[in-house]
């Protein structure tokens, strides 16, 4: 079949020159910033001091300021947990995946998806880590390093699989997002005129050239990275599954986990890249570069991992009333209709319901509409956590241990801290570091690649 | 000054990537080899025009890869099945598949790390901020929106005015020379560079100071030290005696002793007997144990010629009819209880080295006093050691 890629959606709209790409990305930084910011900052500081006294609070009187406890040993601090490693996995898909996929969309949202990747995963690693009680000697028995009786750590355990996976999510996506701003940092070193801006770019581009001869190894380094990055993606929340899958309780014992995870996390993470583009598009005027065919793009991924988690939702049921385990029809049958049934339902509607208006085209390229539904996602995808993590353990086999668990108000305050967190990271960013790939952006530009004849005509 | 600049290249600009990859393929086909091209991005189809070979990358991220899957489950295989084996879940000490997960992440991390890491050193050189092509308007160029190529002066065919007609003819926008910067000496120790040291070294220790006496000893990271029980040794105002430490119940038996039923008594006319053969192990266990506690006083041999001589009462011998005529129990029973000035040694001694004492007082009694039987078997075993 021949293509005619001639016709294909302009990646960049407006006809941008070059340097007018490099001036529209890198205004943020130019320009100090203006009271709206600041407002903003504030808003998102107070979250994050909220958060850090309860934090504070769990530290001082240990974890028993949380609402767990038997037999719900498991809750805000694993769910949170879950559902920001989940956030984080959107920024990998988007510059790994889509870039196997040659996917040239990609290069508007890449940079900005992997910075809410480390920015997640950094808010994903305060709940484990804060859950093992006295955090500050929790690197000993996080890392493999025997105690005081030469007594090694499980390397058959998930938990520790948890650790090892998540670490080298953030390293490597840390390194990838590195990798990619090298070049930009150039770019920004050789237009500035700020003499300590010019330093402090100079010492993080390395001195990049520019180079011909340093470009071949970077794009074969770039595809290196993506090929390994787009299997660990997919090993991160495999691996957060295992979590509950390794298990034999009944609710988290099912073998369809580590896929509809991954769907979950994927989902979940393109939700709230959606949310927080909007806003970054609209303030930066970005809007001829995150344009909205992007939004729409990411909209259809939406659809179609919303439509994957409630095919799993639905396959749960059927495999505990196809199994005939009677303990397992019942943990079920309580997640529905059982004292949780609310948050239930709350996740079935916001992550089964709300994105099926996504079939519509206007909606899926309306920016209010698309940001209410991404919203719904987000706190659909975020009950989900909850009803998987919660519902599953407080009636377990033993109906004499029987519990209802309900959180205390420290763990609403770490929540919000964690969004505090996030945001405040997010606003830095954008003030600091270009939000979108200058050199990857000037690539897809119309006219940026030689003719096909590479300039024979 | 002008003269004495040394030359780094010719360096071109160019509009369009369609006439960069024509420049490109020009100046390679033209022979030069210490060239770069600079672009803002990279340009299709540049590493055939310049006739690059592939990169070798691969190879660093393939070699680290392996090693990383290499060493994760050969550190798995260590601990989980040599080091500390335990069976956790019924699983084998080297359960593979449950080492998969560890094994894949350190592959991918040390395989990226390596790729990102090789790349930067050893393909690129870099960090490197002093390249002369920094700061010129070429670079300033290429940065944003123009092509660039640059003929180094190291190429053996360089020829300043045969490049700039060749550009020339490519329609190159502007030609410049790019010069390799002044060497400006900076002197190590500058005030502001030792300022900087002090205040960063003041910084640190300061900082790791109060972390480690002041912080660390701070409820509740001082590791759970300070806890509302009682301490040993310390005092409480919840008991009358205000000791925190009690005293066992009366009739408390410590686990594994017996309490000795003679203490007290003076010479028992029935005592324990002595239930261990002297064997070659406890007799040497009661010779190291006798050299330790008793002989500073009873002498090395029993004959009670002590170290300590002069300095305290004369001990008795061992060797005298009396203590030869003892039994087993009433030597035992001294060890325990004392006897006149001799303190009790139960607290040194545990049940089966007071008993090994006593075996080997007996060997001392039996040596000095030895029958001509027994130097006949002395004779006969010290043959028989000769002819060995």
């Amino acid at each position: 079949m021949n293509i005619d890629y001639s016709q294909e959606l302009p990646v960049v709209e407006g006809r941008l020159s070059l340097r007018e790409i490099d001036d529209l990305i890198a205004r943020p930084m130019d320009e100090k910033p203006n009271k709206k910011y600041f407002l903003a900052l504030s808003f998102t500081l107070s979250l994050m001091s909220i958060g850090a006294v309860s934090v504070a609070l769990t530290l001082y009187y240990g974890i028993g300021m949380w609402g767990n406890n038997q037999p719900v040993g498991w809750a805000f601090d694993i769910v949170n947990f879950v559902f920001w490693v989940g956030i984080g996995h959107a920024g990998t898909l988007i510059s790994a995946i889509l870039f196997l996929l040659r996917q040239k969309w990609r290069t508007g949202i890449a940079r900005f998806a992997e910075a809410m990747t480390i920015f997640a995963v950094m808010c994903a690693a305060i709940f484990p880590v804060l859950h093992t009680g006295r955090m500050w000697v929790a690197v000993v028995y996080l890392l493999p390093y025997p105690n005081q009786h030469g007594l090694w750590v499980n390397f058959t355990s998930p938990l520790i699989w948890d650790v090892f996976a998540v670490s080298t999510y953030f390293t490597v996506s840390l390194v990838f997002w590195y990798v990619g701003l090298i070049p930009d940092f150039a770019t920004l070193r050789d237009r500035t005129a700020s003499k300590i801006k010019k330093v402090i770019y100079s010492v993080f581009s390395l001195g990049w050239r520019h180079s011909h001869r340093n470009w071949q190894h970077y794009e074969k380094s770039y595809m290196l990275l993506a090929g390994f990055a787009t299997p660990l993606v997919l090993s991160v929340h495999t691996i957060v599954s295992f979590d509950f899958a390794v298990s034999i309780l009944p609710g988290w014992h099912t073998t369809i986990f580590p896929p509809y995870f991954v769907a979950g996390a994927i989902f979940s993470g393109f939700a709230m890249v959606v949310t927080v583009l909007i806003f970054v598009r609209k303030v930066f005027d970005l809007e001829n570069i995150i344009t909205i065919n992007h939004l729409e793009k990411m909209n259809k991924v939406i659809l179609a991992t919303g439509m994957m988690v409630g095919y799993a939702y639905g396959m749960e049921f059927f495999i505990a009333w196809y199994s005939g385990n009677p303990v397992e029809q019942f943990a079920f049958i309580n997640r529905a209709f059982g004292p949780y049934a609310w948050a239930y339902w709350i996740m079935v509607s916001c992550n089964v319901i709300f994105p099926q208006f996504f079939w519509v085209k206007k909606i899926r390229r309306s920016v209010p509409l698309m940001l209410i539904i991404a919203i719904f996602v987000n706190i659909g995808m975020w009950f989900e956590r909850f009803v998987i993590t919660v519902t599953s353990l407080h009636r377990d086999f033993l109906p004499s241990s029987w519990g209802y668990y309900t959180p205390t108000l420290v763990d609403f305050g770490v929540l919000i801290g964690s969004f505090g967190l996030f945001f405040t990271l997010v606003l830095l960013f954008t003030k600091t570091l270009p939000v979108v790939s200058i050199s990857e952006v000037k690539a897809v530009a119309d006219g940026a690649q030689p003719s096909h004849h590479g300039g024979d005509h | 000054m002008e003269q004495q600049k040394k030359v780094f290249g010719l360096a071109a600009l160019f509009d369009s990537p369609d006439s960069i990859i024509k420049a490109a393929k020009t100046v390679t086909d033209k022979g030069y080899k210490n060239f770069d091209v600079h672009t803002p991005y990279p340009v299709h189809g540049m590493d055939k025009a310049m006739k690059l070979p592939p990169s070798k990358l691969g190879y660093v991220t393939l070699t680290f890869g392996l090693t990383g899957a290499a060493i994760a489950l050969l550190f798995m295989y260590w601990t989980m099945s040599v080091d500390y084996p335990m069976i956790i879940g019924g699983k084998p000490f080297f359960a593979f598949p449950a080492f998969i997960p560890v094994t894949f992440e350190v592959t991918v991390l040390l395989a990226t790390l390596s790729t990102v890491i090789g790349m930067i050193t050893f393909f690129f050189y870099y960090p490197d901020n002093s390249h002369p092509i920094h700061d010129t308007n070429y670079m300033k160029s290429v940065s944003i929106d123009k092509f660039g190529v640059c003929i180094e002066a190291t190429d053996s065919k360089y020829n300043e005015e045969e490049i700039s007609k060749l550009f020339a003819d490519l329609g190159a926008k502007s030609t410049e020379i790019i010069y390799f910067a002044e060497k400006v000496d900076r002197k190590i120790f500058e005030p502001k560079f030792i300022t900087l040291l002090i205040v960063t070294a003041s910084i640190v220790s300061g900082v790791a100071y109060i972390h480690l006496n002041k912080i660390l000893y701070l409820p509740p990271f001082d590791w759970m030290m300070e806890q509302s029980r009682v301490n040993v040794q310390s005092m409480s105002s919840f008991f009358n005696d205000n000791f925190g430490m009690r005293t066992p119940v009366k009739g408390t038996v410590a686990r594994g002793f017996l309490p000795y039923e003679f203490a007290g008594v003076n010479e028992p006319s029935s005592p324990l007997a002595n239930p261990f053969f002297p064997s070659k192990e406890n007799l040497v266990l009661g010779e190291k144990k006798y050299n330790t506690f008793c002989s500073p006083c009873h002498g090395n041999f029993g004959d009670g010629d002590s170290r300590l001589n002069g300095q305290f009462p004369l001990p008795p011998s061992l060797h005298t009819t009396k203590a030869r005529e003892w039994q087993d129990g009433n030597l035992y029973h001294i060890i325990v209880n004392g006897q006149n000035v001799m303190p009790s040694y139960a607290s040194q001694l545990n049940i089966e080295e007071r008993w090994a004492i006593v075996n080997y007082i007996r060997v001392l009694q039996r040596a000095k006093n030895a029958s001509d039987a027994d130097i006949q078997e002395i004779k006969k075993e010290s043959v028989k050691n000769v002819s060995r």
